[in-house]
């Protein structure tokens, strides 16, 4: 980079060519007094604090829009200077509320050091004063207040909302003197379009926007956010035993500071009184305070009664990899059976099973970092904003820098907004869908040849399944318009590099294997992966439901993928844990629940789940663990789940213990013990290892997570190289074979990790959504999710803000529907499927298209599970839940 | 969406710098700029709605209520001022129960004070729609009102 000379304040100093002087004086550490400047934002020198002089060069001019040239003299204080700023300053301290001592910004307040630094003359300030009306302070918003009294229209706010969160909500209104900073139609805050990610509240310079809980913490300590996959690193801050605060990490390369409302607020749970704090052992129906001693030997001694195929295991996404890896392996070497599964069973096992077999990995091929410089993003089945937050707003990012989205989505979900092309295809035709534009992009003789020769395989046959998916016959599944599919397929295969993200959307179906398959071959096709910025993404949707497929919580394989039917992998751990192991697969998640209702399980151990909210056809779940002879459930909370237990175990919370997390990009991140486990509560892996040990098992006797981390880790190749000293700053993307290897930023590089090196084209034919609407049942129920809520809201809603912001399911339903039902918006009504039923409250949007309606399933008073089907794909198991027939009655 | 809006957007092309002339068109048809019809100029235009918001609340022609039946414009010229039009306007605001740029809930009445209507002569003077009302006072405005008033009690 070019290099600039120039003096500022009389220091000669060397910079960037392209920086401002203002950038230029900060990292000198020169202080220019700003107000309106902050690093993350563009420069809008409304304030007109950094004036500055040029020697040579008549008047003044704004450090902050000035790019530095070479050899420039700027002087940063003299008496036309300090005359400017004065009067400037003594207009903004007019109408500013002279209440400092009162306060929440005292001693961080910008403003009062501008004033310190400038000085204001009392007199001249006093005589032009005039406050202007008093306007009410609106504290609608659960975690933040704003005063506008104390505002000094510096448009951090504006500016922040506009250029990192892409929201929107706040902008200038009126002008002059009765500027305000004013959202639509200006409302209060909780009924703006605000998302309540609080970004501006930690950018705002003055009083004017601060949290309601301000308290400062006596110390932080970083580790990363527990909620969705994105895997952002937080600061926590704790005073005594309590976690009173969250803030974004600024050098992470995940979110660079950056947070949504649940990753900033969201931590009130982990303090909540509802903790379980001692083992509950129910005894006569009722659940009793016990001690660790005799519930671990009650467990221990009923686990050891039910041994190999009796048992059955649910590990958890949510807890560390520790954690899986202590479960996975009490599973296979002490209970001797691989029935051992998680919830990623019922999200992304398609991905696994379907790119494995054409890339040979399971993994989000790129980093998140990486999709700044792509220039097509194709987002299908993800509502990136809800569930990702903080990715969206790397696309969002992207947008900016130039790149294209494409949407496609049944719903018209607010990722919209910023998509070049939106196709709404019927819920469940995404193959034919993807296939239409693979069939256009042949055509068109828009393929990348030489990609498909050197790296790819069995692309002819694939072709030839091709026939039935041109553009009308697709334009009459999806009902998408067939222009629209083919200019989405051209931007998709020429603007490149190209990058496609999907979730849920994609995987929840009873072809959700064909459904990843297609999105494989399209990228195949256009080569758009194996490349920086190009690739293909499955979202993750749990804090480490990555690390638990890596760390062997799946009845196939052990930790890194490592088949439990292939002799070498079998005699490798056989020796690493010094036992026999069984080399039968063992049976998936929706497959357990089935044996235990057919009576063959009859002991299960389940860590931090709660299937009778999160399974399809809950119902059918609640029976089956009815059931069970035992029943072990460890959480941190009394979960709708665990009521059936006969056991329940206190764990600690992600805050409470040391550990380790791999995020969606496959980064492996340390989580640090903040608190004290809460009550009683332990961590997972202590717990698990007890009852090991109670079992007489050896190779339990862990001290801490760390040394289960090396065991762990030198089994698994893709981990080999990791340590805790390795990412004690920053995490390390897998895989990383190598204590000198850097780690993988993009999969697939030089070959694909098949066992032939060569990717492969998947023939696929346009399979039917299992139950679909009909005479009786004429609408078609999809399950979305709020930004607001996590999963079965186990944590969300023990966060009082959370909830309030949102409150209650609600059916949501196109206006055409509604007025076919007569039902009115808000009103409540009874929706009804083959398997349940749900009283809910409607919401008229058009965001569901016409015969489609869309629910949650956040609410266990609505426990929208009870409705969808449990029909699942044949290869991956995972139940419909994206797709059910129901119908709507009204509440007479 | 409304079909004023509708066939108002098929004039233009949907770009940015289309606002102000979207704005004042839905003014002339409407009378006014609702909420909604703001917020569907902001899917037109893909304009975030609180910049919509922002744009429309920066100008003083635009409006945020529709118009009363009978529209008041209320002349607050150097002339006029000099004459008495505060008092007027609080005459006309104690009348009938408004202040300056609201209208009343039967949508019978609005204010509106302008810079000058160039009858300096007959200061202070008022419009009542199209109608000049003379040399007022606030006896003046008292008559022109009375009934309103009446009703009201």
């Amino acid at each position: 980079m070019t290099k600039v000379n120039l003096t500022i304040d009389g220091r000669k100093i060397i910079t960037d060519a392209g920086k401002t002087i203002l950038e230029a004086a900060i990292e000198n550490n020169i202080y220019i007094p700003n107000l309106c400047h902050h690093e993350d934002l563009k420069p809008s020198g409304v304030c007109r604090m950094c004036m500055v002089e040029i020697e040579g060069q008549r008047g003044q001019i704004i450090a902050c829009k000035t790019i530095v040239t070479e050899g420039i003299n700027v002087i940063i204080d003299s008496p036309d200077i300090t005359n400017i700023r004065q009067t400037t300053l003594e207009l903004i301290h007019c109408n500013h509320t002279q209440d400092c001592n009162n306060c929440m910004k005292n001693s961080y307040c910008q403003l009062q050091k501008v004033t310190a630094y400038v000085g204001i003359n009392q007199k001249r300030f006093e005589r032009m004063r005039k406050i202007k009306d008093y306007i009410e302070i609106d504290d609608s918003n659960p975690f933040f207040n704003l005063d506008h009294n104390k505002c000094i229209i510096c448009g951090i706010c504006v500016r922040t909302c506009d250029e990192i969160q892409g929201v929107n909500a706040l902008d200038y209104g009126k002008r002059g003197f009765y500027t305000i900073i004013s959202s639509y139609d200006n409302r209060q805050i909780k009924d703006s379009d605000c998302e309540s990610c609080g970004e501006c509240v930690v950018r705002c310079p003055v009083g004017a926007l601060y949290p309601k809980n301000m308290q400062i913490p006596s110390r932080e300590v970083k580790t990363v956010c527990t909620y969705c996959g994105v895997g952002c690193n937080i600061f926590l801050g704790v005073r005594g035993n309590k976690i009173i605060s969250s803030r974004g990490d600024r050098n992470s390369i995940v979110n660079k500071g950056r947070l949504c409302v649940k990753g900033r607020f969201g931590y009130e749970f982990i303090n909540h009184p509802e903790r379980l704090k001692q083992p509950l052992i129910k005894k006569d129906g009722v659940f009793v305070e016990a001690s660790w001693d005799e519930a671990l030997d009650l467990v221990a001694s009923k686990f050891s009664s039910s041994k190999k195929e009796k048992f059955a295991a649910f590990s958890s996404a949510r807890v560390t990899n520790e954690d899986n890896y202590i479960i996975q392996k009490f599973t296979r070497a002490v209970m001797g059976t691989n029935n051992i599964d998680h919830c990623a069973r019922l999200c992304h096992a398609p991905t696994v099973s379907g790119l494995v077999q054409t890339f040979g990995s399971g993994a989000m091929t790129n980093s998140i970092d990486e999709f700044l410089h792509t220039k097509t993003i194709f987002a299908i089945g993800s509502n990136t904003t809800a569930a990702h937050p903080i990715v969206a707003l790397h696309l969002k990012e992207a947008k900016r820098n130039g790149a294209k989205i494409i949407v496609a989505n049944p719903k018209e979900i607010d990722l919209c907004n910023y998509a070049d092309i939106f196709l709404q295809q019927y819920p469940g035709t995404d193959v034919a869908l993807l296939l239409g534009m693979i069939r256009y992009i042949i055509d068109e003789n828009l393929v990348d040849k030489n990609f498909i020769n050197e790296r790819c395989e069995d692309y002819d046959t694939f072709t030839q399944s091709l026939e039935d998916f041109s553009l009308e016959e697709v334009e009459k599944i999806t009902g998408v318009p067939a222009a629209k599919i083919a200019k989405a397929a051209k931007m998709y295969a020429t603007n490149t590099p190209s990058a496609i993200f999907y979730a849920m959307g994609i995987t929840q179906h009873s072809h959700g294997t064909d459904n990843v398959l297609a999105i494989s071959n399209l990228a195949l096709l256009t080569g758009n992966i194996g490349k920086e910025s190009a690739g293909v993404n499955p979202l993750r949707g749990q804090n480490n439901v990555q690390g638990a497929c890596d760390m062997g919580a799946l009845p196939d394989v052990y930790p890194g993928y490592q088949k439990v039917n292939n002799p070498v992998a079998q005699e490798k751990f056989e020796k690493a844990w010094s036992v026999k192991l069984d080399n039968n697969i063992g049976i998936t998640h929706t497959e357990i629940i089935s044996e235990i209702e057919h009576g063959n399980i009859k002991s299960l151990y389940q860590v931090g789940e709660n299937p009778v909210i999160s399974e399809a056809d809950a119902n059918h779940v609640k029976k089956a663990l009815d059931k069970l002879d035992f029943f072990v459930v460890q959480d941190i909370f009394m979960t709708e789940t665990a009521q059936y237990a006969d056991v329940v175990l206190p764990a600690a919370s992600f805050a409470e213990k040391d550990g380790t997390f791999t995020n969606t990009e496959r980064r492996v991140q340390r989580i640090r013990k903040v608190i004290e486990p809460i009550g009683d509560s332990k961590p997972d892996w202590w717990i698990c290892c007890e009852i090991a040990k109670r079992m007489q098992a050896k190779g339990f006797e862990f001290s801490n997570a760390e040394e289960i981390a090396k065991e762990a880790f030198a089994l698994t190749p893709s981990y080999v190289g990791i340590s805790y000293d390795r990412i004690e700053n920053e995490g390390l993307q897998w895989p990383c074979p190598t204590p000198e290897h850097a780690g993988t930023k993009y999969l697939h590089k030089e070959k694909f990790a098949t066992p032939s090196g060569k990717a492969k084209f998947m023939p696929l034919t346009y399979k039917l959504s299992k139950e679909l609407p009909d005479d009786e049942y004429p609408l078609l129920l999809t399950t979305d999710r709020s930004l607001y809520h996590y999963h079965t809201s186990t944590m969300t809603r023990k966060v009082e803000g959370l909830r309030e912001l949102d409150k209650e399911e609600l059916l949501k339903i196109n206006p055409h529907d509604a007025r076919h039902f007569h039902i009115k918006d808000g009103e409540m009504v009874k929706v009804l499927s083959r398997r349940g039923e749900v009283s809910v409250k409607t919401h008229i949007t058009d965001i569901c298209q016409k015969g489609v309606v869309s629910m949650t399933f956040h609410f266990f008073e609505t426990p929208t599970n009870e409705l969808t089907i449990c029909e699942v794909d044949p290869v991956a198991k995972i139940p419909e839940t994206k797709v059910c027939a129901v119908k709507i009655e009204k509440i007479l | 969406m409304s079909e004023y809006l509708n066939h108002i957007f098929e004039n233009f092309k949907g770009s940015e710098e289309e606002l102000i002339p979207i704005l004042q068109k839905v003014q002339e048809e409407a009378g006014y700029l609702s909420v909604n019809a703001m917020h569907e100029i902001s899917r037109f235009l893909r304009i975030p709605r609180s910049k919509v918001y922002g744009v429309a609340t920066f100008y003083a022609q635009f409006r945020f209520k529709p118009k009363g039946k009978k529209h008041i414009m209320l002349c607050r010229g150097t002339a006029c001022h000099v004459k008495g039009a505060p008092r007027i306007l609080e005459e006309i605001e104690n009348n009938l129960g408004i202040k300056e740029g609201e209208t009343s809930e039967d949508l019978e009445h609005s204010i509106e004070s302008v810079a000058c209507i160039g009858a300096c002569s007959l200061a202070p003077c008022i419009t009542v729609n199209d109608k000049v009302h003379a040399d007022l006072t606030p006896q003046k405005i008292e008559d022109l009102f009375k009934k309103k008033k009446s009703d009201k009690k």
